[in-house]
Parts: structure tokens; C-alpha cells; sequence
């Protein structure tokens, strides 16, 4: 399917006005919101919903990521959530009758240290025993994968191999939101956008409705999904959540002819690499250190993103960086979402995706609907409650999250 | 690139400086008494305001000290610096 085949529209959804109240309102109107009321209509048949955007659709993380698409994570909880999202997208385009440029050009998480590579062939393994496809890559069989990498023995972090998923990949995240605002549109569902929710209405421990920049609205369930703005949600409802946000920053070169087939992440030497299809390489790193919630970050962390991305690549010698922009990523102690019930009744929380939740909208969408409609964690989401933090049954995913998105 | 003042070497470039996270974390006085729920606020649990924010930094390539300083997260403007130890000062809120 071409964006030629779909009829397109000046306005893919209404763009209405509040309504004095709703069964549902969604609370951010990113992938994850979008996904969320997208299928609370399919799979549970719920329409009364919101979608609440403070500025427009999809303006937020969604529209800054860098859209990698993955599942091999390590531990059972994260690979059965990631997983169940990469099979949904394999079937997304069909599901939404959108294209969504989704391209299966596979991922390498290269291998620079000895560490690296017995963590690397951990993960494979790892994920094998779930279902996820997995390699382990020889030096010179990442250069088949990907000819530009220099493999090289002589460069201050040598190659020592990569794990390779082949079902992994990228797509547009514009398309990916616009995809499911379109739906949920046509199911009947309010997106509103330059609607920021000022307080939670919250009586006898049960959340009632929301107030607005554009008035009050009853809600008989409010589901949060504010990504980097989470912990200021979370305290008008007096929670406090194990939650920072930090600037995270990509960026795009000039437009090249294809040189690049897949997606290659370095943890080692702080860069991922890929090429999207209309030709620029888009490339990012890890978080800025410090808390912000700017929408921008420091340059010298693109200049050392940058350092990395040359000796891994000298071939982009000459490519010129041609915009860098920052989102704001809620971030774990674990790397783990948190996704579930909170002590507030009618109230629920995703969030704490932060560096890699893209991969993840049409998964948490089926999963965080299932909790709103059943007031219940769907079983994959059940791992990722706030508890955990208590308890101590966390979710460490540092290895394959981290840098790495 | 941004100009963080030390508060014993003054003005320095960001890229001098480590980040140490929420400021004005006690380590608990009886860390045995403490249920798991003061155990995981702790040790999971940061305040994470859009705002004024008290916070460590370390002068990692200067003087190799450990300070504390207020800065607006919005906007990511230091209001002030001091050092560790002294009481979190009266900022105009912006
Ligand atoms: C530079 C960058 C690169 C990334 N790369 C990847 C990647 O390669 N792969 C990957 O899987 N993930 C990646 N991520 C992470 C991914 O973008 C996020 O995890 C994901 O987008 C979060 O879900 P979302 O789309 O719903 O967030 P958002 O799009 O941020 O949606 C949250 C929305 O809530 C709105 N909101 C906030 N407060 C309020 C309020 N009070 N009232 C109303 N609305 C409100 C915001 O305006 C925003 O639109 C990246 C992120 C960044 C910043
Ligand atoms: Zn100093």
C-alpha cells in the first residue's frame, strides 16, 4: 500500500469541541493515547472517549522519535510485552488501511567488549527461548548485514559482533499516529487538541472528571498517557511517581542516495544509526543527564554522538547534520513502563516508556485499554505495575534499553 | 553550550560538570526501621518537578567538589548554586 492508494483528505478527523463529559478521557493525545482510544472502541466497544492533547496531535515524543521498532529485550515480561507490539505491527497497515512506511530491515546491537559480547549472546539466547528472532553475528557477517560499518580490528572500539534481529525495523511515526487518530475518528471518538488538563477531579478516592484550559469534563475514567509531562499529572492526583524526565535528542543529516539497509545501534559508543526512506540519516543517543522538560537538550552531546557515528561509519565523513530537536522522556529506575491501576480509583497510569516506547504504541494501546475497560491489567502489562518498585520484582532492562531505544 | 557556576570556581562550561540528580536526600537514621515502602521512597522515589528544581552537580573536570543548585527544569536557567551542606536558599519563583 502507497499513500497514493488512500484517499487523502484535508482533514483525516474532526476537530471538535469538548463535550460535558465522556466514559473515558484519554489524557495525551501522542501514539500511545491515540493507540489507546483506537482500541478501546475496536476490542471493548467503548466510544465515549477523549483524547486530551495540550498542543496538537502527536506534536509530543511521537513526533520526535526515531522510530525503532524491536522485541529483543531480555527478561520474559519485556519480550512477551515488545513481542506482542511487533506482531501488531505487522499487521497494522492492514488493521488501519494506512500506510505506515513499516519496513522489516532487521536491527544490529553491536558487540565492541568482551562484556558486550557475552551480554549480547545472553540476549539471544534469551530471546530465542521467547519466540523473538535472534542472531549472533560474527564481525565479518555484520559487514554482509551492513557493508558500511568498518569492521576493522584497529579502531578504538573494534566490532567484536552484534545481535541481530531481521524482523525488526522502522516506520513513520507521523503516519503510525495519523493511522490511528483517522480510526478512532471514525468510531466516534473526540481528538481535542490545545486541551491541557489543569487538575483531576478526585472525590472519595475515585477520579470523577478532569479540568481543562477548555472547562470541566466529567469522565467516568481518566488514563493517563503523558508521557514526559507524567509526574506533573500523577501530582495533581498526589501521587508521586519513581519517575524523571530528561531531554532526549536526535537528529537528521542532508538527504542521501541509500547507503544504509538497517538499523545499527552501538551502546559502547553512544549512537544508533538509520537510514529513513526518503534518504536522511536520522541518528540519536542516550538521555541528557539532567532533569528537563525543555524539548532540548546540550550540543555536546550531539558532538560526541557524532564522534561516535564517524567511527563507526567514516563514510558519513561528509553528510552534513542538517536539524537536531529534543522530546522528553519519562525514565525508571528499571527502564521498565509502568503501566496499570493506581491508588486512585477510575485512574490509570502508562507511562515510564521513556527512550523506547515507540515500538511499543500499538502493544500498550491494546494492553492499557484492556486495563481501563476491565479495571484489570491485561496479562502483559501485568509485570509493569508501580508496586514493583516496593516489592522489588523490577524489571531490569538496562542492557537492552539503556542507550539503545 | 551552558555556563554552570561553581560555587568555589565559578563559571565553567556544562561539559565540566557531572549530574548528581535530586538534592537534600538523607540517608535514612535507622535504615532497619524503615517499612518497604519508606525503603523504595528512598531509594526509587525523586521528586521530578517541571520548575524549580534543587539539585546535585559535581565539578568532575574542575575542582572534583560536589555542590547543589536550584534550576527552573522548564526552562533549564540555574537560579542559584551553593554549597553542600548549606540550606536550600529563597529563590524568586520565576
Ligand atoms: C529523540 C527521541 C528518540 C526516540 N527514539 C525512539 C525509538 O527509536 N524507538 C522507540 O521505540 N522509542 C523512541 N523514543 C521514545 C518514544 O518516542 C516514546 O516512548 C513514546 O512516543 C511515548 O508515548 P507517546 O507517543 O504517547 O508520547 P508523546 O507523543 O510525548 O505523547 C504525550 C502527549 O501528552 C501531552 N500532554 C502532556 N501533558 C498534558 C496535559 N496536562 N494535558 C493534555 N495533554 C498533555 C503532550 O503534549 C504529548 O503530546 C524516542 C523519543 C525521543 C524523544
Ligand atoms: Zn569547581
Amino acid at each position: 500500500m502507497t499513500l497514493a492508494d488512500v484517499e487523502h483528505p484535508d482533514f483525516l478527523w474532526r476537530n471538535p469541541d469538548p463535550a460535558s463529559g465522556y466514559d473515558v478521557v484519554v489524557v495525551g493525545g501522542g501514539g500511545h493515547g491515540l493507540a489507546t482510544a483506537y482500541y478501546l472502541a475496536r476490542n471493548h466497544g467503548i466510544r465515549r472517549v477523549a483524547v486530551l492533547e495540550k498542543g496538537w496531535l502527536a506534536g509530543g515524543n511521537m513526533a520526535r522519535n526515531t522510530t525503532i521498532i524491536r522485541s529483543n529485550y531480555l527478561w520474559d515480561e519485556s519480550a512477551a510485552i515488545y513481542e506482542h507490539a511487533l506482531k501488531l505491527w505487522e499487521g497494522l497497515e492492514q488493521d488501519l488501511g494506512y500506510p505506515l512506511l513499516f519496513s522489516q530491515r532487521g536491527v544490529l546491537n553491536l558487540a565492541h567488549t568482551l562484556q558486550d559480547v557475552r551480554e549480547s549472546r545472553r540476549r539471544v539466547y534469551a530471546n530465542r527461548l521467547n519466540g523473538v528472532d535472534a542472531e549472533w553475528l560474527e564481525p565479518e557477517q555484520v559487514a554482509e548485514v551492513c557493508p558500511i560499518v568498518d569492521i576493522s580490528p584497529d579502531v578504538r572500539h573494534p566490532v567484536l559482533g552484534a545481535t541481530y534481529q531481521p524482523r525488526a525495523g522502522i516506520a513513520k511515526h507521523d503516519y503510525v499516529a495519523w493511522g490511528f487518530a483517522r480510526r478512532a475518528d471514525e468510531y466516534g471518538i473526540d481528538l481535542i487538541q490545545d486541551c491541557e488538563v489543569t487538575g483531576l477531579d478526585i472525590r472519595a478516592g475515585r477520579v470523577v472528571g478532569v479540568n481543562t484550559t477548555r472547562g470541566r469534563i466529567a469522565a467516568g475514567k481518566v488514563a493517563l498517557a503523558a508521557a514526559g509531562h507524567t509526574s506533573v499529572l500523577a501530582a495533581m492526583a498526589g501521587l508521586r511517581l519513581p519517575l524523571q524526565s530528561h531531554p532526549l535528542q536526535a537528529l537528521v543529516s542532508d538527504l542521501l542516495e541509500p547507503v544504509h539497509p538497517t538499523v545499527v545501534m552501538s551502546n559502547a559508543v553512544h549512537v544508533y544509526v538509520s537510514q529513513a526512506h526518503k534518504g536522511e540519516l536520522v541518528m540519536g543517543a542516550g538521555i541528557d543527564s539532567q532533569n528537563g522538560y525543555g524539548q532540548r537538550g546540550s550540543f555536546h552531546i550531539i558532538e560526541r554522538q557524532m564522534a561516535a557515528a564517524l567511527e563507526l561509519f567514516p563514510v558519513f565523513a561528509r553528510a552534513h547534520l542538517l536539524r537536531s530537536w529534543a522530546g522528553i522522556v519519562d525514565t525508571t529506575p528499571d527502564a521498565s513502563p509502568i503501566v496499570g491501576l493506581t491508588p486512585v480509583a477510575g485512574l490509570y497510569l502508562n507511562c515510564g516508556w521513556g527512550t523506547g516506547g515507540f515500538k511499543a504504541t500499538p502493544g500498550v494501546g491494546w494492553c492499557f485499554a484492556h486495563t481501563v475497560a476491565n479495571d484489570e491489567p491485561h496479562p502483559y502489562n501485568a509485570p509493569f505495575t508501580l508496586d514493583r518498585f516496593t516489592t522489588g520484582a523490577l524489571v531490569d532492562e538496562h542492557g537492552a534499553a539503556a542507550v539503545a531505544h | 553550550m551552558q555556563l554552570i557556576p561553581c560555587p568555589w570556581c565559578g563559571p565553567r562550561e556544562e561539559a565540566e560538570y557531572h549530574y548528581g540528580g535530586q538534592a537534600h536526600i538523607a540517608y535514612p537514621d535507622d535504615p532497619q526501621g524503615l517499612t518497604d515502602q519508606e525503603w523504595a521512597q528512598y531509594v526509587f522515589f525523586r521528586d521530578n518537578p517541571k520548575g524549580p528544581f534543587a539539585e546535585r552537580w559535581m565539578h568532575s573536570a574542575g575542582c572534583r567538589r560536589w555542590f547543589n543548585a536550584v534550576r527552573d527544569t522548564a526552562t533549564h536557567r540555574l537560579l542559584t548554586v551553593y554549597r553542600s551542606g548549606e540550606p536550600r536558599p529563597e529563590v524568586p519563583t520565576p
